[in-house]
């Protein structure tokens, strides 16, 4: 009798539906990804408010500062108290100058803690109006309408 | 000559072991990097140094004065429209919000009492940030049945707080 040898070879599985899958999914992802959330930080819990609405159009002359629960200014990827912001913000309303800007159109951008004290952001804004600044944006996060 | 049979010799089948690695470490990173960003807005506001310590001389209407009172681990205590307690229930806001469009009525536009009106919020030091929020909030507008936003009084400027302890 004669016995027939088995095929060599490895079966293998189609692996095109699979890719089909793995391609949508990095497609997915990649348009998702957010490379813009430079000013958002993890110590920052921002409040929320039903009303905060993403604004229209980008702000000319913006400046983002963040303050932590515990009080201390997000600047330049350190953590600064308060009353040392004097110097930073005189830095930065000369930088502003320099660009040709004025000051007093600028606006900074408070993104403050949801428990941070209220006396420390106005601590901090009173700084910034010492150093000419006058627009303000309280940034919170927006909130599912209730009710 | 010698003819080789063509149908034994191997197919030259494509390698995909390689492009499915980089592939799958792609997925990896961009899933590890994935984050769901919650939509951001502001509150605007104009406060030049002269408005936080005097009031604006030519002022036509007397700004309304919010005071919000907290206890030392930041809480809300009380809340007052210039001489109306607004009591510290749930619904304390909602009683602001209300008080607000009594005060400021359907008339908007230029020259409205919603544009001429202005809010001044007494904060005690302490006081999470979060209730401030919440006030200006129910000062500056709500959300309409379509959908949009109807805006109230839009001047708010922070007097002083008054110091912890």
């Amino acid at each position: 009798m004669r016995i027939q040898r088995p095929k060599a070879g490895v079966e293998e599985g189609d692996m095109t539906p699979m890719i089909d899958i793995v391609f949508q999914l990095i497609a997915f992802f990649m348009v998702l990804v957010n490379f813009t959330d430079a000013e958002q930080d993890e110590r920052v819990k921002l409040p929320s408010s039903e009303l905060a609405r993403p604004p229209d159009g980008l702000m000319e002359v913006p400046l983002t500062l963040q303050l932590t629960k515990s009080g201390t200014v997000i600047f330049a990827g350190e953590e600064v108290p308060v009353e040392a912001m004097d110097h930073y913000l005189l830095r930065e309303a000369q930088i502003i100058e320099a660009q040709g800007n004025t000051v007093a159109e600028a606006t900074v951008i408070v993104r403050a803690h949801e428990e941070a004290q209220t006396g420390k952001v106005q601590e901090l804004i009173k700084k910034c109006q010492d150093n000419r600044f006058e627009k303000f944006a309280l940034r919170a996060k927006q909130e599912e309408e209730s009710g | 000559m010698k003819v080789r049979n063509q149908r034994d010799a191997e197919k030259p089948g494509l390698v995909m072991t390689p492009m499915i690695d980089i592939v799958f470490q792609l997925l990896i990173f961009f899933i590890m990097t994935f984050k769901i960003v919650v939509q951001e807005g502001d509150f605007n506001i104009k406060m030049p140094a002269a408005a936080m310590s005097e009031g604006l001389p030519d002022d036509t209407l007397p700004p309304l004065r919010l005071r919000m009172t907290a206890d030392q681990a930041g809480n809300l205590t009380g809340m007052r429209l210039n001489d109306k307690n607004l009591g510290n229930s749930e619904n304390r806001f909602h009683k602001l919000h209300n008080e607000i469009l009594n005060i400021v009525g359907d008339e908007r536009g230029p020259g409205s009492v919603a544009e001429e009106a202005e809010v001044e919020l007494h904060c005690d030091y302490d006081l999470n940030y979060s209730y401030v929020i919440q006030a200006i909030t129910a000062v500056s507008g709500y959300i309409s049945e379509d959908d949009r936003v109807i805006k109230l009084i839009e001047k708010i400027k922070f007097k002083p707080s008054r110091e912890q302890g």
